[in-house]
């Protein structure tokens, strides 16, 4: 076995390599910047050269190679290349071969397209480690355009009724992909100091979004009116939001697909947005990698697998990890702040 | 269709009391009368007879997007709900239809009578013609479980808005035996003789538990205090010979209480009275529970009549010689209530036999109430009610003039052993919960438990139970037991058929005990003696 999965993390003896490893190592691979795979103590970090600003950002000056899409690295016979997730920007798969034998571990993946990152690409492998965070059926996202569309239709109508709309999405990743497709022309967009960190550290990368203003503590209130607030999911309910009155708060995720799980976040508006593959786009993902042994991680990973040894007929295993795409209750102080 | 479902999507995208109450005047702007017909009775709860098995729809989804049982029933538990499950499986529509409201009902009613196969075609044709929102509420007709956080009071408020009338008489002419099939709109909202149906019932006026300090009841010599019965609050109603029985979630009970058929004949033409009905041994109260195991069964034998003899206890009267005399004081209306049933106990002894007056209590200072409050747990009660004298009789829970004084629930302290995902709101998260108490050295489980946790609270044990579980069987999770709940409940009764041998009234979750370990959870035989004492009382 060319990767196995150890208590640290997903491990490669061959290479001496950990990817997304949970637990401090000598050498991690980073899929993405996200903290439920991006963990602090490791002594050398390797990832795509977008990710490298955040990381430093998330985890202070650590010791951090970058590489491109595709790019080659061999270390004792371990060909290892990176390649488009399509989950947020920067964000790989981990392509490993050694003796003709290949691995591909995806981190978390998406293949609709969200104007941010670069697309998604399947890669041929033998061996495919795939999340499961949308491993059920009941999860068939809408076409984002429609999404996109509801958003701005939504902001609109506040803005009629004089409301200011504040729309809730992960810092990274979820946030600026709300920014890229809000329509400037119906108002400002202010945000979040969380979001606007990571908004400054991803336009020096070369990423462009409309113009937005950072909210501070002196930004005048009656300012807000009819404009759109984007903010972590942390500013639900505290007295942050006090300062947006009247206001209409709107969540983005793919747990809005659920009615129980919008009830219950009590938000006026659930958007069906997820950085993560819907059903459709695991099993497509899984079809084009052609692998016959696939390990699914974090999500409905007993129902993914079964489905898939029963209908793929592929020889598909649960795995434990430590990742946690199925969380939308965390605290989100920038270092757990986990997408969905 | 369109025009319902998008009601419904607006309902259900607010919290906001005035933002349901202005969809709902706006659609029944937009809507002709016999759909507003259709959705008031829709959402004050009069469903449809079913005419198709949900197990049957369930097979028609699965065939229609490819999903196996096990894969469906996987899904099924993480939405916590049929008609939405069903909604998010099948494959995206191939046309739009709009059906109105009215004929989409009248629809699933011919259903009834059709063959299985043509049943599941027209299903399946209909879930192919319909966008999300539509298949969604149309899964929720079919399945009758038409719940959509509008209460039946913002309906009563919309309706009136619209239609420019008092709010109590909506509520009145909403009472009662309609269906859309048998009325209009028209004849329910504005027929001069709202007593044509002679089974209508009036609103029943509702207490809020006491939340106000004493001193500001001023006199105690204002207010009425009785107690609070355990039974089945209802209305027993006598017009033109005929009787009714009403219970206050508004189901006609009147066959399954023979006792009160001699009240046809025995009482006023034009009687309304309000109470408990109670099963009554001679001159004491019997437990809950005894009334209970009688309500359930479909035929009455002799000895299910003579084990559980019921009365009502009578609280008011709302309708006296066919005069609604709700508008007049409490003390007038007690004053009647008196004189008709001493009139009736010296013409008729047996049907006074099944009306027993509530007694009233004079209390002169706070401690003679708080003292009455401690013994009427031995009367099978459950507290005190206080009723201003000068109190008319209002329609729904008011605040001010009626308050019940609840006797504090019993407790427990109960460790959790198993877990269930939940429904509706709390789907996809592990919110319902077995408990167990010690027999010996091992932990039984003696009930579960829904309720009563925060928010917070539910995500919290939900990360928790996914961390700690032991096994799975099916949906239900076995898990370690560590964590400790205090459980409260209004009644404890022997039950051959729990493990534990008892059976909870309302049992519900009081609050998460941090502070104990698993040993510090009861024991079952605290519950026996509970049951002893609640008996037994010294």
């Amino acid at each position: 076995m060319l990767l196995k999965f150890d208590p640290y993390g997903i491990y490669c003896p061959q290479a001496n390599v950990y990817i997304d490893p949970w637990k401090p190592v000598k050498n991690a691979i980073i899929t993405h910047a996200h903290a439920d795979h991006a963990k602090w103590g490791n002594e050398n970090y390797l990832s795509h050269h977008l990710s490298i600003p955040i990381l430093k950002f998330r985890l202070g000056d650590i010791n951090v190679q970058g590489v491109e899409y595709g790019e080659e690295i061999i270390i004792n016979g371990v060909k290892i290349s990176l390649h488009p997730a399509g989950h947020i920007p920067g964000s790989a798969q981990v392509r490993l071969e050694y003796k003709g034998e290949i691995w591909c571990a995806s981190g978390d993946y998406k293949l609709q397209l969200d104007g941010i990152s670069t697309p998604f690409e399947p890669v041929r492998c033998h061996h495919f480690v795939t999340e499961s965070t949308f491993g059920l059926p009941i999860y068939r996202f809408p076409d984002s355009q429609t999404v996109h569309q509801d958003m701005n239709d939504w902001w609109l109508k506040n803005k009629e009724e004089e409301k200011t709309s504040v729309i809730i999405g992960y810092a990274l990743g979820k946030a600026q992909r709300i920014i890229k497709h809000l329509d400037p022309a119906i108002g400002t967009i202010y945000t979040h100091g969380a979001v606007d960190n990571l908004n400054r550290i991803l336009e020096k990368t070369g990423l462009e979004l409309p113009p937005t203003k950072r909210i501070i503590s002196d930004t005048n209130k009656s300012l807000f009116k009819g404009n759109i607030v984007v903010a972590p999911p942390s500013a639900i309910g505290s007295p942050w939001m006090k300062r947006f009155l009247p206001y209409s708060v709107a969540i983005c995720s793919g747990w809005m697909q659920l009615r129980g799980t919008r009830r219950r976040k009590s938000a006026d508006r659930g958007f069906v947005l997820s950085d993560h593959a819907d059903w459709a786009g695991l099993n497509q993902a899984i079809k084009e990698t052609g692998a016959e042994n696939v390990y699914v991680t974090h999500g409905y990973k007993s129902a993914f697998a079964k489905w898939l040894r029963e209908n793929l007929h592929i020889n598909a295993v649960e795995v434990d990890t430590l990742y946690e795409g199925e969380s939308l209750n965390e605290s989100t102080t920038p270092e757990n702040e986990i997408d969905s | 269709m369109k025009k319902f479902a998008e009601l419904f999507t607006v309902l259900d995208q607010t919290t906001k009391t005035n933002e349901k109450i202005e969809a709902l005047v706006n659609y029944f702007a937009i809507s002709d009368a016999a759909d507003a017909l259709w959705t008031t009775a829709l959402l004050t709860g009069r469903k449809p007879k079913r005419t198709v098995k949900t197990s049957e729809l369930k097979l028609w989804a699965m065939e229609l997007s490819g999903v196996s049982e096990w894969l469906f029933e996987e899904s099924y538990h993480v939405v916590g709900d049929l008609a939405e499950t069903i909604t998010l499986l099948l494959p995206p529509s191939e046309s739009q239809t709009d059906y109105s409201l009215t004929g989409m009902m009248a629809l699933l009613k011919t259903l009834d009578k059709e063959p299985e196969a043509s049943k599941k075609n027209i299903i399946q044709e209909i879930w192919m013609q319909l966008n999300t929102a539509e298949r969604f509420v149309f899964n929720k007709l079919i399945t009758g479980s038409f719940r959509v956080g509008v209460s039946q009071q913002l309906i009563i408020k919309a309706l009136a808005k619209h239609y420019n009338l008092v709010e109590s008489n909506v509520t009145h002419r909403l009472m009662g035996n309609w269906l859309p099939a048998t009325t209009t709109l028209q004849h329910l909202l504005f027929n001069p003789d709202i007593q044509e149906d002679l089974s209508k019932p009036y609103p029943f006026y509702l207490a809020y538990q006491l939340d106000v300090p004493f001193a500001s009841l001023n006199n105690i010599q204002d207010w009425q205090i009785e107690y609070k019965y355990d039974g089945i609050r209802g209305q027993i109603i006598v017009r033109k010979n005929e009787l009714f029985i009403w219970s206050r979630g508004e189901e006609l009970m009147t066959d399954k209480f023979p006792e009160f058929e001699v009240l046809k004949n025995t009482l006023p033409d034009g009687t309304v009275i309000d109470g408990e009905i109670l099963p009554f041994n001679g001159d004491e109260p019997m437990p809950f529970h005894i009334m209970q195991t009688r309500i359930g069964r479909k035929n009455l034998s002799k000895k299910s009549l003579s084990d559980a003899p019921l009365c009502m206890m009578c609280y008011d009267l709302l309708e006296y010689n066919g005069v609604d005399i709700r508008p007049l004081p409490l003390s007038e209306r007690r004053a009647h209530l008196e004189t008709l049933i001493e009139t009736l106990k010296s013409n008729n002894l047996a049907a006074a036999a099944v009306l027993k007056l509530s007694p009233v209590f004079e209390c002169h200072t706070e401690q003679q109430l708080i003292d009455l409050r401690l013994v009427s747990r031995d009367r099978m009660c459950e507290g005190l009610m206080l009723k201003h004298k000068d109190s008319l009789y209002e329609a729904g829970r008011r605040r001010g003039k009626w308050w019940k004084w609840k006797i504090d629930p019993l407790t427990v302290d109960g460790v959790l052993i198993y877990a269930q995902k939940g429904h509706g709101r709390r789907a996809d998260l592990y919110t319902d919960y077995t408990f167990a108490v010690w027999h010996h050295n091992e932990l039984v489980p003696f009930t579960k438990a829904y309720s009563g946790l925060t928010d917070k609270e539910l995500v919290e044990v939900d990360s928790w139970i996914k961390k700690h579980t032991k096994e799975k069987f099916g949906p239900v999770r076995s898990v370690t037991p560590e964590l400790v709940f205090e459980i409260a409940f209004e009644g404890i009764n022997p039950s051959p058929r729990h493990k534990s041998g008892v059976a909870l009234r309302f049992p519900r979750i009081l609050r998460w005990r941090k502070d104990k370990k698993i040993e510090d959870a009861n024991h079952k035989e605290d519950l026996l003696n509970l049951i002893q004492q609640l008996s037994n009382p010294a």
